[in-house]
């Protein structure tokens, strides 16, 4: 695997940023092009980033010819290559497959993701209220301390506490965008957002790009590699309409997480998530997503993420670190390239190669996308492992 | 018998006091000072000409079959289209029938009102039409420090005409036109443009007002001492008091200009001293309304029996009851457009809005039309071919739901900052129907602290959009807290 330092690369365009990840997983594959039979490419704001089609992938890393698919799933767009590029080898299509994810956020001359009011759909842009993605996940805030019936200042204690730990990580972690130690009451002070998310809950916006390299077993082993990381379940689940139509929703967590945990623990042979889960990489675009999505795993009891949370369960030296390499909070999130960079993180763990923050022996490493708003959302989901076959 | 069967009203929550624009600007032009009394309403950002008269019409329509209307007329002189049928998008929005129905604007001259009234009042007499709704409207944007900015304010009233119910009956009128120009507002210009005041006031409103009436009185036979309430707008209080002089009218009689409570509202002013004089009226009472612009259209109406079972709506009286003051000049001239804000870079965008598909949504977008399932009954918004319901899941198997007349309460909500808003926070968040269905909108009229998880809201018809490269103004719903609990 391969991923370029995120974070604001002015002088970097995203072909720089894809041949950074690629040379490096390319070199950690110890193949050549030539032997990759077919590319999947994760981007998503192509108005402002690569642009369309997976040309912009074929045409920076010089692939030879070959089949070369662009995703495009919110959030969840470099698992979805990722995905792709496992599928094709899991089927036979071809021997090994190249994912790839990028995106170049910091083109656009103003601070947070791209305005996305159009790029919902000509029917949405005629009814959408004027959203923004903080705005749309603060609202999970509201919905949760309803739920719970929590006073809003203790919600954003817990939601403070999850960002302090993302930093502290982040500072571990040379390639993060964001590399500094904050305080709880630096976060609690921050300038609000959207309410009550303030600056410090909310995601680093970064440039980067991510890179998996997928084979069988088989193939791995006859190019001479040793302690093989394997997939053991991807999962994707999608919004129907439920949530945002249909009354018996709470807005205190997502229905997608839900499911698609579910179906990958069973993937996994997973029976007690908590208990068996080593580490994850959660979506914490914001921190009330990762604190909700702590129940939505499975792993907290529902209500009792902010307990866990400030039990520091989910910190580096807790029972399920979260956020080793220090999440989208501090490590960025460009779009396309964070589901692999998840996995990336992973598999550093799972081969002993994470440095300053590597964790004893872990087993399996979850990663969890969520793209789009809380009510009507695309869910991924992974879980890698050592190779015991 | 003929005449009014429901009234409506809506002024907006926003006062300006009169006295933060004489803090603001009197040292410009200190004249304004004169007449520094009382507030003005302002209409909020996201409020024009269209979305008022849709906020009017459905208050005057609260208890009345809305697919019964033959006819929707639409009288202003700020409608934000030249050229696309302005009262068609409050007929979209009150859901009105697109059959066998009449459509029109009457526009361009502040006595488009009574104009459009005489007319409904022709099309039922004649016997052509039954139920005819007038509303009448106006947000005229004036330039800071000047009279027109103390005296105009925004509003908007509707009247429904009909046989059946009739609270007013229809007595007669009378018309004269002349083509006085007080003031004027060409093509293309965003403010008016007015002669001397002396010139107004003494051979405008203080001899044609007159003029008309007396015109009326020998026409019909009718006597100026018959009537218990005499209407007529006029911004000069002092010549609305001298008026009253000339047609020998006892001052108790002559309906307020509301110079104090909200400004003179243009168009619809006329109709907006009306309901407010109905809002009073007792059954016998007479009630002369006259105009003013170009001439001058006097109406009589006779307060019938059925007034006292007549359940009354918000009306002017409610919509000035709901008040919220506008400390903040700025913030006035923000919402106006008068002055430059940043928005930032996010606000820069420009979407063309998609004819064709509102045309195809027309109904969910202006009407906020959702459907219901045939087969489980579940409300749904927005409409899509498939239900919701995921124990159904039944296709194209509905009838339509509006949501419009639906209460609901406030879910999942937040204050954005990050968006570009001319009002930051944008506030937004998921609505909860009573009776079920769900709505992610937008929320006006409140400010982020007011609002609370489970708080009731009403949905209220508000510009979404304007797209100022091509001119166009998007519409849709928006929520609106009930601050301090619901009805």
């Amino acid at each position: 695997m391969g991923c370029s330092k995120f974070g604001e690369r002015w002088n970097d365009g995203p072909e720089e940023l894809m041949v950074e990840a690629f040379e490096e997983c390319l070199a950690d594959a110890g193949i050549e092009r030539k032997q990759i039979g077919a590319a999947w490419l994760g981007s998503c704001f192509d108005e402002v980033d690569v642009g369309k089609s997976a040309l912009p992938a074929s045409l920076a890393l010089r692939l030879p010819n070959i089949a070369v698919t662009r995703v495009e799933n919110f959030c969840a767009s470099g698992t979805e290559a990722f995905r792709g590029a496992v599928y094709a080898v899991a089927s036979g299509a071809c021997d090994i497959a190249l994912a790839i994810g990028v995106e170049k956020l910091k083109d656009i001359g103003y601070g947070g993701l791209p305005e996305f009011s159009s790029a919902m759909g000509t029917r949405n842009y005629l009814y959408f209220p004027n959203a923004t993605a903080p705005g749309c996940f603060a609202m999970l805030a509201t919905g949760y301390a309803a739920k719970y019936g929590l006073d809003m200042s203790d919600v954003k204690r817990a939601m403070a506490h999850v960002s302090v730990k993302s930093h502290a990580n982040g500072v571990l972690n040379p390639k993060a965008h964001l590399r500094k130690a904050v305080t709880e009451e630096q976060v609690l002070n921050s300038p609000q957002i959207a309410y009550p998310l303030g600056l410090f809950d909310c995601c680093g916006v970064s440039d980067g790009s991510a890179a998996a390299i997928v084979t069988t077993p088989e193939i791995a082993k006859s190019l001479g590699k040793k302690d093989l990381v394997s997939v053991k379940a991807l999962q994707l689940s999608l919004s129907n309409g439920t949530e945002m139509g249909y009354s018996d929703w709470d807005g205190a967590h997502f229905v997608t997480t839900t499911k698609a945990s579910t179906e990958a623990y069973k993937e996994a042979g997973i029976t007690n998530p908590r208990e068996e889960i080593s580490m994850m990489e959660v979506h914490d675009c914001f921190s009330i997503t990762e604190l909700v999505t702590m129940e939505d795993l499975h792993i907290s009891e529902r209500g009792q993420a902010p307990k866990d949370i400030m039990d520091g369960f989910y910190d580096m030296d807790g029972k399920i670190p979260c956020q080793v390499d220090g999440g989208l909070k501090c490590f960025g999130h460009p779009i396309g390239a964070s589901g692999l960079r998840m996995l990336y993180e992973m598999y550093l763990q799972l081969h002993g190669r994470a440095g300053d923050r590597q964790l004893k022996d872990p087993k399996f490493g979850l990663t969890h996308n969520l793209g789009g708003f809380p009510m009507l959302n695309v869910c991924s989901i992974g879980i890698i492992g050592k190779y015991d076959g | 018998m003929v005449g009014i069967t429901s009234y409506g009203g809506y002024i907006p929550r926003y006062r300006l006091s009169r006295m933060v624009v004489v803090q603001n600007m009197a040292w410009y032009f200190p004249v304004i000072m004169a007449v520094a009394g009382g507030e003005k309403s302002v209409a909020n950002w996201d409020e024009d000409a269209v979305s008022m008269a849709v906020a009017a019409a459905r208050d005057c329509m609260t208890n009345k079959d809305r697919k019964a209307l033959d006819a929707l007329y639409l009288a202003s002189t700020t409608l934000p289209f030249a050229d696309r049928l302005n009262s068609g998008i409050v007929a979209a929005a009150l859901n009105m029938r697109e059959e066998d129905v009449t459509n029109a604007d009457f526009t361009s001259c502040t006595k488009s009102a009574t104009t459009a009234a005489l007319s409904a009042l022709d099309a039922i007499e004649s016997g052509n039409k039954d139920s005819v709704l007038v509303t009448a409207t106006d947000l005229r944007t004036t330039k800071m420090a000047t009279m027109f900015e103390m005296f105009y304010g925004d509003g908007a009233a509707a009247l429904l005409f009909g046989k059946d119910d009739v609270i007013a009956e229809f007595k007669g009128s009378y018309s004269v036109n002349c083509d006085f120009v007080d003031h004027y507002r060409g093509q293309g210009k965003t403010f008016d443009y007015g002669w001397e005041e002396r010139w107004m006031r003494d051979e405008g409103y203080g001899k044609i007002i007159p003029q008309a009436v007396a015109g009326f009185l020998k026409k019909t036979g009718m006597k100026i001492e018959e009537f218990d309430k005499v209407v007529y707008p006029c911004y000069f209080s002092r010549t609305h008091r001298d008026i009253a002089k000339k047609l020998g009218v006892d001052a108790e009689k002559v309906q307020d200009n509301m110079h104090n409570v909200c400004g003179d509202t243009g168009t619809a002013h006329p109709f907006v001293m009306l309901v407010t004089a109905l809002e009073g009226a007792k059954p016998g009472d007479k009630i002369l309304v006259a105009s003013f612009g170009q001439g001058c259209d006097v109406l009589a109406f006779e307060v019938t029996d059925k007034i006292k079972d007549y359940k009354a709506p918000v009306g002017i009286k409610g919509s000035l009851a709901n008040r919220v003051e506008l400390s903040s000049y700025q913030k006035f001239t923000k919402f106006r457009d008068l002055i430059i804000a940043d928005l930032g870079i996010r606000g820069e965008q420009s979407v063309n809005t998609s004819l064709t598909a509102l045309w195809r949504d027309r109904k969910m977008v202006l009407g906020m039309v959702g459907s219901k399932c045939n087969k489980c009954g579940t409300p749904q918004f927005p409409t899509m071919p498939v239900c919701v319901n995921p124990d159904c899941w039944s296709s194209h198997d509905f009838e339509d739901y509006e949501f419009s007349n639906v209460g609901c309460k406030v879910g999942m909500y937040t204050g954005d900052m990050l968006s570009a808003s001319v009002d930051p926070p944008a506030i937004y968040g998921l609505v909860e129907f009573e009776g079920g269905g769900k709505a992610f909108v937008d929320f006006t009229d409140c400010s982020l602290d007011q609002v609370k998880v489970g708080m009731p809201a009403k949905m209220s018809f508000r510009k979404r959009n304007y797209d100022k490269e091509r001119g166009f103004t998007g519409y849709f719903w928006k929520a609106v807290p009930q601050i301090g609990g619901g009805e």
